[in-house]
């Protein structure tokens, strides 16, 4: 077994969102938010104050009718690689409460190990850490529908998208425990992904050929958000249209298409 | 400063330190009300969650950060008066020197209670620290933040050091005229100085070397600060000229609260032959240098910004001068690069009323300064969903009036009770031409 380990090449888990087949129906975020105890507050009216580790955002084109078009964008946490793992929250957090896995890729948050600075949220250019302003508390009898897997986060800590990373710790010790050298396609996916009617979110390890999304991110159309920044982000989008791709960086009118660079 | 003599400089400053009168009572009991109450905003916040501020998703840094980026700047010209103008031997820094230094170390005091007070769990703050543990966790020594924690706290160290030493003598001087509890409060102080040809050597020397050690900390504590903003991403924080010009907006603000601190101590001290007119000139021009450069450093900001041609940068920019925070921002660049100019003309260099003035506007211009870049960054930076507005609440407020009576109720302790100008350094300067005179 300790040899099979040692032969698995290092996954880098990513995610391929196609904003053509999203119709923004937010079925991700709802199964998100139950998925890994996400608190909310009786009034959610301020939205700069409330958690949602995914969210969609909505696009326009800006134009008019007949013209006008709209584009659904579900964002998670990017799980940016930067360089070497220096993703712009990793390197400023002072108490190495967020880390960024070499084995999967994914950007951990160790609520317990944060003291809640909030540097994180401000470094992260895409917004996706939130903080908890007070301690959660659930209706009564909601409470009851917990999941036992993930931690319920106290007031003064940040918390964000972590790739469902309590689904790949239960997937590997079944895998372990069966002796298997390899976790399958489909015994680690996210809630977003399996709860998309649509079938807009694919989600797997970017470097294993099998996976779907080892196709997916090379797509012509494929893009990613800030993609000039340097982030090196592991969630990609595919979109047909021009627009969307170039709204996902700050393209001028001027420039060539927009293609993912780094593959 | 000729006319004085030596039995004249000790008479005027040791008199400030009889017992005080029934009004200074009432005002350090005043200010310990505020204090109470930013103490017990900042228990509520504890108990309760950052919540009951205004912090929100796009601004999680508020006020907190506004008020520690202000009091460590306040604290900069402290050191860059008693340790810098002293290595350069000039003369007029003396008066004012011991009070500016006082000042440096009460505000580096105040300011490092501010990120305490900004922690989600301040109990476990020191998860900072390199202790060792067995999970072998170790602190990011990578994060600004970890930078911050070892610059503040060698420039406490270093400051009250210098602070302390420098007073020696003066402490012994006062130990030699009080008498009762006095007495014996300044024996200890003094740690039995006897004005010894040795001691005068020792003290000489450890008073040049700290004024060495302090000079760089004035450079290289603020440069630290900026990069808490400059090594994010936010466009407004991400910026090469941060160092530079965070030490020159930290020393024209220091400047300014050396001139709102000196005016009514040497009208309330009748100091007006120690601190003269001549000295409050001297800072009043030294902050026409200071304005311009923070001046220039607004300037290349927009520059950059638009010779970059990156929209998010333009944006950003457009949006500080002309957005939701245009107010705050030409408060900023009004007090604190057009207000200064003033001071060209000798008119209002030489008029105490003025130089009171316009010294509270670049006060408040800094403070707006600070507002600017820390809250204007993230609430508007690349994703335009995510902008959002901030706006402090009243818990905030409460704690910022707590930390500002602080800072004055330490302030007001120490000028009745220390010598609150360096008796020795006056006397080495009332010959012309003697060790480090004008």
């Amino acid at each position: 077994m300790k040899k099979a380990q040692e032969h698995t090449a290092p996954k880098k888990y990513g995610m391929v969102i196609d904003l053509d087949k999203c119709t923004g129906c937010g079925a991700c975020m709802a199964a998100c938010m139950a998925e890994n105890n996400v608190p909310f507050r009786e009034d959610e009216t301020d939205k700069n104050l409330s958690i949602t580790w995914l969210r969609v955002y909505k696009l326009t084109n800006g134009k008019k009718f007949p013209n006008a078009d709209v584009c659904y964008l579900p964002r998670p946490c990017m799980h940016c690689e930067g360089h070497h793992g220096h993703s712009p929250c990793v390197s400023v957090c002072p108490a190495t409460a967020t880390d960024y896995s070499y084995d999967t890729g994914i950007v951990s948050q160790i609520y317990t190990r944060c003291f809640g600075c909030r540097y994180c949220m401000a470094a992260c250019p895409y917004h996706v850490r939130y903080f908890n302003w007070w301690d959660p508390v659930w209706p009564e009898g909601m409470e009851k529908m917990l999941s036992p897997n993930v931690s319920v986060r106290t007031r003064g800590v940040v918390e964000k998208c972590s790739f469902c990373f309590h689904r790949y710790q239960i997937a590997m010790e079944k895998v372990r425990y069966e002796g298997r050298a390899e976790l399958a396609e489909d015994e680690y996916q996210t809630a977003c992904t399996q709860a998309c009617p649509a079938n807009a979110i694919t989600f797997g390890d970017l470097n294993n050929h099998d996976h779907a999304v080892y196709k997916l991110k090379t797509h012509p159309d494929a893009f990613r958000l800030l993609e000039r920044l340097g982030t090196n982000p592991k969630v990609y989008y595919i979109s047909s249209r021009e627009w969307v791709r170039r709204q996902g960086d700050n393209y001028l009118e001027n420039e060539g298409k927009v293609v993912a660079k780094a593959h | 400063m000729s006319e004085l003599t030596y039995t004249e400089i000790d008479a005027t400053v040791l008199n400030t330190l009889t017992p005080p009168k029934r009004a200074y009572w009432l005002t350090v009991a005043a200010l310990a009300a505020g204090i109470l109450i930013g103490l017990s905003c900042w228990i509520y916040q504890i108990f309760v969650g950052i919540g009951v501020g205004g912090q929100n998703n796009p601004v999680g840094w508020g006020t907190y950060l506004i008020n520690f980026v202000f009091w460590v700047g306040i604290a900069h010209s402290g050191t860059l008066i008693s340790a810098i103008l002293y290595l350069f031997r000039a003369g007029w820094r003396n008066p004012i020197a011991r009070a500016a230094e006082t000042m440096t170390v009460f505000a580096v005091c105040t300011a490092g209670l501010f990120p305490l007070i900004h922690l989600g769990r301040v109990w476990l703050v020191y998860y900072m620290l390199p202790y060792p543990n067995q999970r072998y966790l170790w602190p990011n020594f990578q994060s600004p933040l970890v930078f911050d924690l070892v610059a503040i706290s060698t420039y406490l160290t270093v400051s009250s050091l210098f602070w302390f030493t420098g007073m020696l003598p003066d402490l012994a001087a006062a130990r030699d005229r009080a008498a009762g509890w006095r007495r014996r409060f300044y024996k200890i102080l003094s740690l039995g100085w006897t004005g010894e040809h040795e001691q005068w050597r020792h003290y000489t020397r450890g008073y040049l070397f700290f004024a060495a050690l302090a000079t760089p900390l004035v450079i290289s504590v603020h440069s630290v600060v900026s990069w808490d903003f400059a090594l994010a991403v936010v466009p407004g924080w991400h910026s090469t000229i941060f160092a530079p010009y965070f030490v020159a907006g930290a020393i024209h603000s220091g400047l300014a609260m050396v001139l709102t601190l000196m005016i009514p101590l040497r009208a309330i001290f009748d100091y007006k032959r120690i601190i003269t007119d001549d000295v409050l000139e001297n800072v009043a021009k030294t902050i026409i240098f200071t304005g311009l450069i923070v001046g220039f450093a607004y300037a290349t900001e927009y520059f950059i910004a638009w010779y970059s041609h990156n929209e998010i940068e333009i944006e950003s920019f457009r949006w500080r001068a002309l957005g939701d925070y245009s107010l705050e921002f030409w408060i900023m660049v009004v007090c604190n690069s057009l207000v200064p100019l003033l001071f060209f003309f000798k008119k209002y260099r030489r008029s105490t009323p003025w130089l009171f003035g316009i010294s509270i506007l670049i006060n408040v211009g800094m403070w707006f300064e600070r507002f600017v870049i820390i809250v204007g960054g993230p609430a508007h930076d690349f994703i335009p969903h995510a902008w959002g507005l901030y706006t402090p609440s009243a818990v905030e407020m409460g704690i910022m009036l707590g930390t500002f009576c602080l800072f004055f109720f330490l302030f007001l302790l120490f000028v009745k009770h220390l010598p609150s100008v360096s008796m020795t350094e006056m006397k080495e300067t009332l010959e012309k031409g003697s060790a480090h005179g004008s």
